[in-house]
């Protein structure tokens, strides 16, 4: 119990968002610096976790309990390992992003907009490192309200049909995941200790019904084909910060919630179910690739475009190769920064423009050329161009899908061609081309701080394009152990 | 020595970044110089290569490791031998002269832009980093020694000829084209994808040496693709490979983003779309030969889309009238030529002609360049007309360009292409017949659209004084249309000349290339593909092969295309029209294209728009959201009518009920057991 980092993280951003709220935003400078400096503190607390993590070990690390509420077992147990690491260190980085990229756009009650971010920061790092099931529901279900807050608030004019349309998709999947938690608990003898879940045994029907649970309610999150409409909608009336968040963590909740449930507790339905689970995976890939050639809305074209890539995830997970689970994880970490980049992009172009139409654009690379760089940088990950983040985790998905069975490969590559379409599509439309109107005519090319944000993504993207070792080889041992784990029936 | 290898794609990598980011600092002149001078250290240093390469010194290494999962280690890394090191010069020598011209061409490029745009104003150095980040990117592909960085170069040269092929970016034509030549290009590399993962898959491994040594086992297995039916899996693998290198080296049918590309900057079209980024899957293949060896399936299907290829598209470039698209078909033909060599297994000699190809190619596009500079944009050569007296430079290196790319002898094109044929003639793969027929006749049409280019273009009526009036829409060349068109500056010329000698003299080196076991172990061939070692028995040296070559058919039938254009556009230049409207279906099928463009723009680019929408207003919209999501909805609506009052729209209530319905299932289900 040296270690109290992970309880760093979570709270850090989170008493510093009181703090920011009580600065108040009539006093907007003094606020918006401590909302920053609380977030690059929240991203430099999660370096010694990379720093320090041990990569021979497949177990959890910098663990820290406390009882919780001792009559019902419920520990305040936290842990990181190969798996979720990394994905703290993702949030917090991109938490600071979107500080940054709220600096001047919002106006109105800015230090609670501030607050909010810093709170699901906090609530999704308590997401990613909860070893107790109870501690995770609260924070799973705790991350969405400054969500539904910051949509509500800050977001466009049919905010509430969004907001409700994301709430009825959740409703039902948070109550069969709770049925599923207490389930578990009576069935381990009183226990919420994920650890030891993942070692209970099971018959293959309740296997199979908590697997169908689980996978109701993580396959809203992702999301998966059919539960994913509501995504275009929540994304279209969200800020740009809301749409970043969302798009680079929050989808990431569900994923990571098939290998930190279904999978290990369930791994005989997760065997029997894998078809299933493959076949919607491709479909989100193919069907929602050719939805999103015909968007005319570019916020809705880059939330389709991420259903396509969480297609990927999905896939590696359930091709059960260490290629696929590995390429899926990789995956997750260069599509929060790509798809935040991309949703950046648009809200840099939306803050001057106040329109998200392709049909308004035309020709931007006249008036904004180091804008259009940039987004044409990140469209090229998006499409998944080599020496960007977007190539790896696409490749290791392809090469293990290929290596499960090839017609699945197959309908996975078909993203090189559907990828490219749509992203340079839109790409040629909006920054190509003479300048469109007068109001493109009028655009100013991005300050030195848009220039940050953007730049900084850029770098790692292309770092992580260039050299995804770092990356990987702190996966090995728990993809490893995982994978053993899920090999061994548990009937 | 490893350093050296580390030197020659990086040094143009540097000049890129410098030239792109810091542009502004150092100026048009620092640009250009600090991108040629890193692209000259690039050629020097491969030279070098080269002499040690010649020694028997060959290098096969790794610079780091890029990734590891799954058994399956992905690594950067050299691989230096003979095949490289022609690579390596072809590339940093076009290359060079390329940079070199570019100064000259480039020169006034603010002139190609609107007056008010911003990307204006850097054009000149960003158009220099854009080819210096090529060359590097080329020289990855080249260089490489496993598949991953060889797909990595794969896209990146992509990606590069993506930004200049859109270069101007305010014309519709050019934003369309770079777009269908990435898409096109994906297309290939899905296919190229799919082999490469079965290569994973089967061989456990991506380094080419581990793969190629356990080709005997990827030949002796078979996969089952379609239930019941059990395929060659090394024909799986090395189709889907070739299918990459159709995207790259514009094979039918995926050639149809080649002559669109003739958008870009002309510098771009001759580095890029005819020297060397579209013989990268010529250089692909033939590095993979161990494999393809083993596949009699996949060469015979090489072969049948080369040979395809190398005519139907040699047809198009006689009615073409743009200078440059006249020079794009006659690439298409001419890769077409290096696809059947492969499909021969004839290796060396399809990497013999993309060396001869790369300098008379590179020197007809960048003449055609310097005519449309002292044009002022006109690329109509039947504007043209007679300018033999006014570019006698241009109209030389043109003439010996057009020359080397018919195939006459002493030229460097008539070695290798007489080659190619010679190899297909000897050939025994399935359908090395028809290739050899496709070829033949094939030659005849390439003397005559090489010589119709010269003949339109260079010689007869003065047609450009009585086209002033017509270009008046090139508003930013409005001045000077009365003046007399010039010869180029020597920046232009220069380069002109240096690509002109190799065009005659680079053939003059078939007997140590071909027949003099140059290519050593870098190249394989299965013994009974005997075509290159039946050749060299009758070769007697250059000039019995040229005397030899006075009593055979390509000879004549180069001869008699070339009399053909002679007698078409300069003893009865009234003939031509006369001609076309006589065979009008015949013109108009390849004025068409055969339908190609039309056809996929209908099918592939309309179909899946029509079916996007359908998914989209049929799937999400109707049966997802409208009978699922809002019937459920309506259903909660119906239901809570007579609670509608609870319903307020705030949010925060409705978070509280689900905390407070979460805790109420809690107790009853605790209290159940």
């Amino acid at each position: 119990m040296s270690s109290q980092l992970l309880s760093l993280a979570i709270w850090l951003p989170i008493f510093g968002a009181f703090a920011v709220l009580a600065t108040g935003s009539e006093r907007r400078d003094a606020m918006r610096w401590l909302a920053l400096v609380v977030a690059v503190a929240g991203f430099l607390v999660t370096l010694p976790l990379y720093a320090g993590f041990d990569r021979t070990q497949a177990g959890m690390q910098f663990v820290e309990q406390a009882p919780w509420i001792p009559g019902l077992n419920i520990h305040y147990l936290l842990g990181v390992d190969g798996i979720s690491v990394l994905f703290i260190l993702l949030n917090s980085f991109i938490t600071v992003l979107v500080v940054l990229a709220g600096w001047t756009v919002i106006e109105e009650k800015q230090a609670q907009y501030m607050g909010a971010f810093l709170i699901m920061s906090g609530l999704m790092n308590g997401i990613f490192c909860a070893l107790d099931a109870m501690l995770f529901y609260v924070f799973f279900e705790a991350s969405l309200i400054p969500m539904y807050l910051i949509i509500g608030v800050w977001g466009g004019p049919k905010r509430v049909y969004a907001a409700f349309k994301f709430f009825l998709y959740t409703l039902l999947g948070s109550l069969l995941m709770l049925i599923a938690l207490i389930y578990l608990y009576l069935a381990s003898g009183g226990s919420f200790n994920l650890l030891e879940w993942h070692q209970v045994r099971l018959e293959m029907t309740p296997q199979i019904l908590l697997f169908v649970a689980f996978l109701v309610a993580f396959a809203v999150k992702v999301p998966m084909w059919p539960v994913h409409t509501w995504l275009p909608d929540a994304h279209v009336e969200a800020p740009t910060g809301g749409s970043v968040v969302l798009a680079a963590i929050m989808l990431k909740l569900g994923a990571y919630g098939f290998v930190r449930f279904s999978l290990p507790i369930a791994p005989d339905a997760s065997q029997y179910l894998a078809p299933l689970m493959i076949t919607l995976s491709l479909i989100a890939v193919v069907y929602i690739g050719f939805v999103a050639l015909v968007q005319t809305d570019m916020k809705k074209l880059v939330a389709y475009s991420s259903i396509s890539h969480m297609g990927f995830v999905t896939l590696g997970f359930f091709i059960f190769n260490q290629l696929g689970v590995e390429g899926a994880l990789v995956q997750m970490i260069s599509h929060g920064f790509v798809s935040g980049a991309m949703f950046l992009c648009i809200g840099v172009m939306y803050d001057r423009m106040h329109s998200r139409n392709i049909a308004d654009y035309g020709g931007v690379i006249n008036t904004m050329p180091k804008f259009a760089a940039l987004f044409l940088f990140f469209a090229m990950a998006n499409s998944g161009l080599p020496a960007t983040s977007g190539f790896v985790g696409e490749f290791m998905v392809i090469l293990g899908a290929i290596k499960f069975n090839f017609w699945v490969g197959f309908a996975a590559a078909t993203t090189l061609i559907l990828g490219a379409a749509y992203t340079l599509w839109m790409v040629k439309r909006v920054a190509f081309g003479t300048v469109g109107n007068d109001h493109v005519r009028q655009l100013s090319d991005i300050n030195s701080r848009e220039l940050l944000v953007l730049g900084l993504l850029a770098l790692a993207v292309l770092a992580m394009g260039i050299y995804p070792f770092p990356f990987t080889d702190v996966m090995h041992a728990s993809v490893d152990n995982l994978l053993k784990h899920v090999a061994v029936s548990k009937l | 020595m490893k350093s050296l290898y580390l030197i020659i794609p990086f040094a143009p990598l540097v000049g890129a970044i410098v030239a792109g980011f810091f542009g502004r600092a150092i100026g048009r002149a620092g640009s250009h110089w600090v991108t040629s001078l890193g692209v000259a250290i690039s050629f020097a240093c491969s030279l070098l290569v080269f002499q040690d390469v010649m020694a028997g010194h060959t290098f096969n290494g790794t610079l780091y490791s890029w990734l590891e999962s799954g058994g399956l280690k992905f690594e950067i890394g050299f691989l230096i031998d003979r095949l490289t090191a022609i690579m390596m010069i072809v590339v940093t020598f076009v290359s060079l002269m390329v940079h070199i011209y570019t100064i000259g061409y480039m020169a006034h490029d603010e002139e190609n832009w609107p007056v008010d745009s911003l990307a204006r104003t850097y054009s000149y150095q960003r158009f220099f980093s854009y080819i210096s980040l090529f060359t590097f990117s080329m020289l990855m592909l080249v260089m490489s020694n496993n598949f991953v960085q060889l797909f990595f170069g794969w896209e990146a040269v992509g990606l590069v000829s993506y930004l200049l092929i859109g270069f101007w970016c305010n014309r519709p034509t050019a934003i369309y084209a770079n777009l269908k030549a990435f898409l096109v290009n994906r297309v290939g590399d899905f296919g190229f994808l799919l082999g490469i993962g079965l290569i994973a898959a089967y061989a456990g491994s991506l380094d080419y040496f581990t793969v190629f040594a356990k080709g005997k086992e990827l030949a002796a297995a078979t996969v089952e693709l379609i239930p019941g039916s059990s395929w060659a899996l090394i024909s799986v693998i090395c189709i889907g490979l070739f299918i990459g290198a159709m995207g790259k080296s514009a094979q039918f049918p995926l050639h149809v983003w080649l002559p669109d590309s003739m958008e870009g900057p002309t510098p771009i079209s001759a580095l890029i779309h005819a020297a060397t980024m579209v013989t990268a899957g010529i250089f692909m293949v033939s590095r993979m030969s161990p494999l393809f060896e083993l596949s009699e399936a996949a060469l015979s299907f090489v072969i049948v889309i080369g040979a395809i290829t190398a005519f139907f598209m040699a047809l198009i470039a006689i009615v073409q009238t743009d200078i440059k698209r006249v020079v794009a078909y006659s690439t298409l033909s001419q890769l077409g030529y290096m696809t059947v060599a492969l499909g021969a297994s004839a290796y060396s000699v399809a990497i013999f002609h993309l060396m001869t190809h790369a300098f008379f190619k590179a020197v007809l596009f960048l003449g055609a360049g310097s005519v449309i500079i002292a044009m002022h944009h006109e690329q109509d050569m039947r504007r043209m007309g007679g300018l033999r007296k006014y570019m006698p430079i241009t109209y030389a290196t043109v003439l010996i360009g057009a020359i080397a790319n018919a195939g006459l002898p002493p030229f460097a094109g008539f070695f290798s292409k007489d080659s190619i044929i010679e190899a297909v003639h000897l050939s025994h793969i399935p359908g090395a017949g028809f290739a050899y027929a496709a070829l033949l006749a094939g030659v005849f049409i390439g003397g005559l659209y090489s010589f119709r280019l010269v003949f339109f273009a260079f010689h007869g009526e003065e047609r450009f004084r009585h086209a002033g009036a017509h270009h008046g829409d090139h508003g930013e060349h409005g001045h000077g249309h009365h003046a007399e068109p010039h010869e180029s500056p020597k920046v232009v010329t220069v380069p002109l000349i240096l690509l002109a000698i190799p065009s005659i003299a680079a053939g003059w080196f078939i007997g140590p290339m071909l027949f003099g076991g140059y290519f050593g172990d870098a190249i394989v061939i299965a013994p009974e593909h005997g075509a290159l070692a039946h050749m060299k028995e009758s070769f007697h040296g250059v000039i019995a092969m040229m005397i030899h070559a006075l009593g055979t058919l390509p000879f004549w039938f180069a001869v008699s295309g070339a009399a053909t254009a002679w007698f078409l556009y300069i003893v009865r230049p009234d003939l031509p029209a006369v001609i076309k409207a006589r065979l009008a279906p015949f013109a108009w099928v390849l004025e068409k294209k055969y339908g190609f463009d039309d056809f996929n723009d209908w099918f592939f680019a309309g179909g899946a728009r029509l079916l996007g929408r359908g998914l989209w207003r049929g799937g999400d919209e109707v049966l997802i959201d409208g009978v699922a999501v809002n019937g459920s909805a309506s259903l909660v609506g119906r239901f809570a009518f007579v609670v509608r009052r609870l319903q307020s729209g705030h949010i925060y209530q409705y978070a509280f009920s689900m905390i407070i319905g979460v805790f109420v299932l809690l107790t009853l289900w605790l209290n159940r057991t």
